[in-house]
C-alpha cells in the first residue's frame, strides 16, 4: 500500500487534514508533557435536536474530552492507530469493510479488539471526532444498500479505467439494480416525476413485476426496512441533484412511522453526526397511514406493548415529531384506534388494488402527505 | 458442685423404680460422697468415651503442671508420654460398617490400655500434701479463691486417677522432687470412692530419674482408645503450644514417636493477681460455705473482709437492704443468710479490679497464629478487661487471612479459656455462638446463615477470668453471658476491620500494579500510531513514548 495516489478528492483532503492536525495536536501535548486529549461530541439522543429549516436531526453542541489517563491508555491506542490505517487507506485510495478494520487490528496485539463491536464504536468515535463519514474515512459497512427499479439512468465508473458505465434501471427484467456501498461518485440521468421508497421487498416485487414505474413515471426502490446509509445517501443525492419529489410507503405501524419513515427523512439518533449527510429531508409519509386504515377498510392487527411503547416514545421524545403536529395527530390517532395495518393488507380488495387504486389515488394528492 | 445438691438428685433417682414409703426410703437416704457420685457420672467431667478419657487425662494433668510451674515462676517443660501396655487392638468397626450390616455386639467394645506419663519440671509437691492432691476429690488450692488458673475445683487429676482405677485397677503412682532434696518421694496410691479419701498403698524414696532441679511425674494406667486428628491429644499439645508460648513440650506417641514444642518465648507471663469474690458473682450455695470458713466474728467483717469492693460503708448499706443488724456471724441464722445475700445486687458496688486478667498478648498471639497457619496476614486485639456477674474477665482474638488456608472450608477456629484449648462442643460455645451471628459478607466471605463463614481465615479466641463459666463440669464450652459474648464480638470485629484494611490496600497495590502494565503495554502502540501518521522518525517516536509513560506514571502516583 505504499504507492500513493496523486489525485486527491477533496473530501479526502479534509479527512486527511483532520486526521494529520489530531495526531499531531497528540503529540506536541505529549512532548509538552501534557495529557493529550481528544475532544468528540456526544452521541446520543440527549444531544440531538431537530431543526426543520435544515431538515435533519442534528448534533447539539455537547462535546466530551475523552483525556490520556490509565484508564483511557488502551481505548487511545486502539483511536491513533485506526487513525492511521484510515489515512493509510485513504493515501493508497483503497478502502476496509468494518469486518476486515477489526480484523486489521489483529496485527496490534495487547491493542487489538477482542469483537467487532468494539472496533465499530471506535469508528463511530472517528466519524464523530473528525466530522467526515465512515466512507469519507474509508471504513465501509457490510450492508446492502437497497434496491432500485425505474426510469433512471445511474452513471458509474470503472476502477480501472474509469471509463463511465452507464446503468439502466429500466433493464433489469423482474430484478433490480443494487445501490453500492459508496454513492458519492454516481451521476444521474432521469425524466421520472417521483422517487418512491417502499418499505418491504414483498410490495417492491409486485410493482416491478407490473412495471408501476413505467404507468406512474417513477423510480422505485426498496428498502427493506430501516434504510442503509448508502440508500439514504443514493436517494438524498438523487432527489437532489435530479430535484425529484420522495414519497414513503411503509406499513402503518409505529415501526414503519418512528423507526423507518423518520431514519430516511432525518437521519437516525445515535449517528447524528452524519445526518447531515444521510437523510432525505424532503421525504413525505404516503403511507400506510391511521386515516387509509379509516378510508380503505384495511385488515389490523391490534397494537402490540413494544409498539405501544414506541408510539408513546416519539411522541415524547423523538424531537422530529414533537416537531409537526400533524404527525403528533397521526400517532395519537393511532393509539386511539389500537390497530396497526401492513402495506399488504390492500390485498384484500384485489391483488393490484394497490397499483389501480390506492397508489394513484394517493398521488394524486400529494399535497397531504404527512411531513 | 455444693453436695446438698448431689444428694437430692440421687434420692430422685432411687425413687423411681417401686413405690416407695418414707420409711423404706429413709432406709437408703444416706450420704453420698463426691468421689462416688462422679464416679457414676464420669461423662460430667469428660470421661464419658474411651477416646475422650484418654484426651481428658492429659488435658488435667498438663493444666495442673503448667499452673503449678507459672506459679513457681519456672519456665514450664513438659513431657507426655503415652504407652500402650499388651497387643494393639485392631479396629474393627470399620470395616464392618464398610461392609457388612454392624453386628450386634455382646460385650462392651474392646479398648486398649494405656499407661500415660506426664512429667514436669514444676516446684514439686510436699510429700502429706500428695495424697490428697491426687486422691480426694475437691481438694485443691484453686477452689477456695479467685484467680485466672487453668485448673478451678480441683476435680481435674484427681478423677483422672479414679477414671484409672476403675478401668483397670491400677494405682496412680506420683514421684515428686523438691528443689532441695537429693530424693524424689514416690507414691502409688487409691482412692476410696465411698469415703472421698486417699488410700497409699506404697511410699517411698527413689533417686529422681529426671535432669530437672524439681517437678512432679504422674502415671495413670487407664483404658482408653488413642486416635489423631481433630479432638486428639496430639492436636490438644499442639493447641497449647499456642496458647502457652513459653512452655516447651515433648509428646512420645504409642509408636514412640517424639513430637517436640520448643518454647517460643522465655518470658514468663505475668502472674495474675488472687482477688477476693465480688459479691455480684457469688451464688447462694457459695455465699454459705463463705460464711461458714470465714474467720470474720461479725456479718459486715464478713462482708468487707472476705469479697473485694465492698467497704463498710457498702456493708451496711447491704445490712439496711436486707433489714438487719450487724449480729455475730456464727449465730446467724440461714434464712437471714439468704436475706442478706438477696440484698446484694440491689446495692450499688464498684466492678472487681481487673488487673487479676493477663492476656496472652497481641505480640505473642500473632506470633503463635503465624506458627501454626501459613497465612499471608495477620492480626491480633486484646480487649481492657470487663466483668461479667462481678466477675472480672478479658477477652482477646487473633486472625489470619489468606496464604494457605484453604478458602472453600469454613473458618478454623481455636477457643481458649484461661490459655486451655477448647477442642469439645464447638456449637454450644459462646466464641463459636458469636462468630456465627457476625455478618462475614461484608469481610468478603460467603456464610450462610447461622453457620461459620468459609473461607481463608483463622480465628484464635482467649477468654480469660477468674471464673470462666463453662457450660459443663468437663469445661468443654464457654457459656452464654452477654457481656462475654459482647466482648468476643467486638474483639473478633476489630480484627475483621483491619483484615478489611489489609485487603483493601491488597487490592489497590494489585491496581496499581496492573495500571502501571497498562501503561507499558499500550503507550508504544500510541507512539507507533503518531509516527505512521506524522512520519515521525524513530527517535521522535522513543521519546514520544518515554515523555508519556512519565507523564503517565506521575499522575498514576499521585492517584
Amino acid at each position: 500500500m505504499a504507492v500513493r495516489s496523486k489525485k486527491k478528492e477533496p473530501t479526502d483532503r479534509t479527512a486527511l487534514g483532520n486526521i494529520e492536525k489530531t495526531a499531531k495536536d497528540v503529540y506536541e501535548k505529549a512532548l509538552k508533557k501534557q495529557k493529550p486529549q481528544l475532544k468528540l461530541p456526544v452521541r446520543s439522543l440527549s444531544n440531538v435536536r431537530y431543526r426543520s429549516k435544515s431538515g435533519f436531526l442534528e448534533l447539539a453542541n455537547q462535546y466530551k474530552t475523552r483525556t490520556l489517563t490509565y484508564n483511557t491508555v488502551k481505548g487511545f491506542a486502539q483511536t491513533l492507530k485506526m487513525m492511521s490505517v484510515s489515512k493509510e487507506l485513504i493515501e493508497t485510495n483503497d478502502h476496509a469493510s468494518k469486518r476486515e478494520m477489526y480484523y486489521i487490528s489483529k496485527n496490534w496485539g495487547p491493542a487489538r479488539f477482542d469483537e467487532q463491536p468494539e472496533s465499530d464504536t471506535v469508528m463511530d468515535d472517528i466519524e464523530a471526532m473528525m466530522t467526515v463519514n465512515r466512507e469519507q474515512l474509508r471504513f465501509i459497512p457490510e450492508e446492502k444498500g437497497g434496491e432500485v427499479a425505474g426510469k433512471l439512468l445511474v452513471i458509474d465508473r470503472d476502477r480501472e479505467t474509469k471509463k463511465p458505465i452507464r446503468i439502466d434501471c429500466t433493464g433489469f427484467g423482474s430484478g433490480a439494480y443494487s445501490i453500492p456501498i459508496s454513492v458519492e461518485h454516481l451521476q444521474f440521468e432521469t425524466k421520472a416525476k417521483f422517487i418512491l421508497c417502499i418499505e418491504t421487498a414483498g410490495m417492491f416485487q409486485r410493482l416491478v413485476a407490473h412495471n408501476y414505474w413505467r404507468k406512474a413515471n417513477c423510480i422505485l426502490i426498496s428498502m427493506g426496512g430501516v434504510p442503509t446509509r448508502a440508500c439514504r445517501r443514493f436517494v438524498r443525492r438523487l432527489a437532489d441533484e435530479m430535484k425529484l419529489p420522495v414519497y414513503t410507503f411503509v406499513d402503518g405501524d409505529p415501526y414503519g412511522i418512528a423507526n423507518i419513515y423518520r431514519t430516511l427523512k432525518v437521519g437516525s439518533g445515535n449517528a447524528a453526526h452524519i445526518n447531515r449527510f444521510f437523510c432525505v429531508p424532503q421525504a413525505k409519509f404516503l403511507g400506510v397511514t391511521p386515516q387509509d386504515i379509516v378510508d380503505y377498510e384495511l385488515p389490523t392487527h391490534p397494537l402490540k406493548d413494544v409498539d405501544i411503547k414506541r408510539a408513546k416514545d416519539a411522541l415524547k421524545n423523538d424531537p422530529f415529531f414533537k416537531a409537526h403536529r400533524e404527525w403528533v395527530k397521526a400517532i395519537e390517532q393511532m393509539l386511539k384506534m389500537g390497530v396497526r395495518a401492513e402495506q399488504q393488507a390492500l390485498a384484500k380488495h384485489g391483488l393490484n388494488y394497490v397499483i389501480d387504486e390506492y397508489l394513484p389515488r394517493k398521488i394524486k394528492s400529494a399535497s397531504k402527505f404527512l411531513p | 458442685m455444693p453436695e446438698t445438691e448431689l444428694k437430692t438428685k440421687q434420692t430422685r433417682r432411687a425413687a423411681k423404680p417401686m413405690r416407695e414409703n418414707a420409711e423404706s426410703m429413709a432406709k437408703r437416704q444416706r450420704e453420698i460422697s463426691v468421689s462416688e457420685f462422679f464416679a457414676k457420672n464420669r461423662h460430667l467431667l469428660g470421661f464419658d468415651n474411651p477416646r475422650k478419657a484418654l484426651l481428658t487425662a492429659v488435658k488435667e494433668a498438663i493444666d495442673n503442671s503448667l499452673d503449678a510451674c507459672e506459679e513457681a515462676g519456672i519456665l514450664p517443660e513438659l513431657r507426655v508420654e503415652l504407652k500402650r501396655i499388651g497387643a494393639k487392638i485392631v479396629e474393627e468397626s470399620e470395616s464392618e460398617s464398610e461392609n457388612t450390616k454392624p453386628k450386634k455386639r455382646k460385650g462392651p467394645v474392646p479398648t486398649e490400655r494405656f499407661e500415660l506419663k506426664i512429667i514436669d519440671n514444676g516446684p514439686g509437691i510436699l510429700t502429706t500434701q500428695i495424697p490428697k492432691i491426687f486422691g480426694k476429690l475437691l481438694y485443691g488450692s484453686k477452689f477456695h479463691r479467685l484467680k485466672m488458673s487453668r485448673g478451678q475445683q480441683g476435680i481435674g487429676i484427681s478423677a483422672a486417677g479414679m477414671y484409672g482405677q476403675m478401668t483397670t485397677g491400677i494405682p496412680v503412682r506420683i514421684l515428686s522432687k523438691l528443689p532441695k532434696k537429693d530424693k524424689a518421694y514416690q507414691v502409688d496410691l487409691k482412692i476410696d470412692t465411698k469415703t472421698n479419701k486417699p488410700i497409699v498403698l506404697s511410699e517411698k524414696e527413689v533417686p529422681w530419674p529426671e535432669k530437672t532441679e524439681s517437678g512432679t511425674s504422674v502415671c495413670i494406667t487407664l483404658e482408653g482408645r488413642y486416635q489423631r486428628g481433630r479432638q486428639s491429644i496430639d492436636e490438644f499439645i499442639l493447641q497449647n503450644t499456642l496458647s502457652n508460648p513459653h512452655a516447651s513440650f515433648l509428646f512420645i506417641d504409642p509408636d514412640a514417636e517424639k513430637f517436640e514444642y520448643p518454647r517460643s518465648t522465655s518470658e514468663m507471663p505475668e502472674l495474675p493477681a488472687e482477688i477476693k469474690p465480688h459479691p455480684y458473682g457469688v451464688e447462694l450455695g457459695n455465699f454459705h460455705r463463705l460464711a461458714q470458713d470465714s474467720s470474720a466474728k461479725t456479718l459486715k467483717d464478713f462482708l468487707v473482709k472476705d469479697f473485694s469492693r465492698v467497704s463498710e460503708k457498702v456493708a451496711s448499706e447491704i445490712l439496711t437492704e436486707a433489714g438487719l443488724k450487724n449480729s455475730k456471724l456464727k449465730t446467724l441464722s440461714s434464712e437471714n443468710l439468704n436475706l442478706v445475700h438477696q440484698a446484694i445486687p440491689k446495692v450499688d458496688i464498684k466492678n472487681p479490679p481487673t488487673h487479676c486478667v493477663i492476656p496472652i498478648g497481641e505480640d505473642l498471639l500473632t506470633e503463635t497464629l503465624r506458627q501454626k497457619t501459613a497465612a499471608e496476614f495477620f492480626v491480633a486485639t486484646t480487649r481492657s478487661p470487663s466483668v461479667y456477674r462481678g466477675n472480672p474477665f478479658i477477652v482477646e482474638a487473633a486472625l489470619a487471612f489468606g496464604g494457605e488456608l484453604s478458602s472453600e472450608e469454613p473458618m478454623q477456629v481455636f477457643r481458649f479459656a484461661n490459655r486451655v484449648p477448647l477442642l469439645f462442643q464447638p456449637a454450644a460455645c459462646a466464641s463459636v455462638r458469636v462468630l456465627t451471628k457476625i455478618e462475614w459478607k461484608k469481610y468478603g466471605l460467603s456464610q450462610s446463615k447461622g453457620s461459620l463463614p468459609i473461607g481463608p481465615v483463622a480465628v484464635i479466641i482467649h477468654v480469660g477470668s477468674v471464673w470462666v463459666p463453662f457450660t459443663s463440669e468437663s469445661k468443654e464450652a464457654i457459656a452464654d453471658y452477654p457481656e462475654i459474648k459482647q466482648e468476643i464480638r467486638l474483639a473478633i470485629l476489630e480484627c475483621a476491620r483491619k483484615m478489611n484494611l489489609y485487603l483493601s490496600k491488597r487490592r489497590r497495590a494489585a491496581e496499581a500494579a496492573r495500571k502501571a502494565n497498562y501503561i507499558d503495554t499500550y503507550i508504544p502502540y500510541i507512539g507507533e500510531a503518531l509516527q505512521d501518521m506524522l512520519k515521525l522518525k524513530e527517535g521522535q517516536k522513543e521519546k514520544v513514548i518515554m515523555t508519556l509513560r512519565e507523564t503517565l506514571e506521575k499522575t498514576r502516583i499521585e492517584v
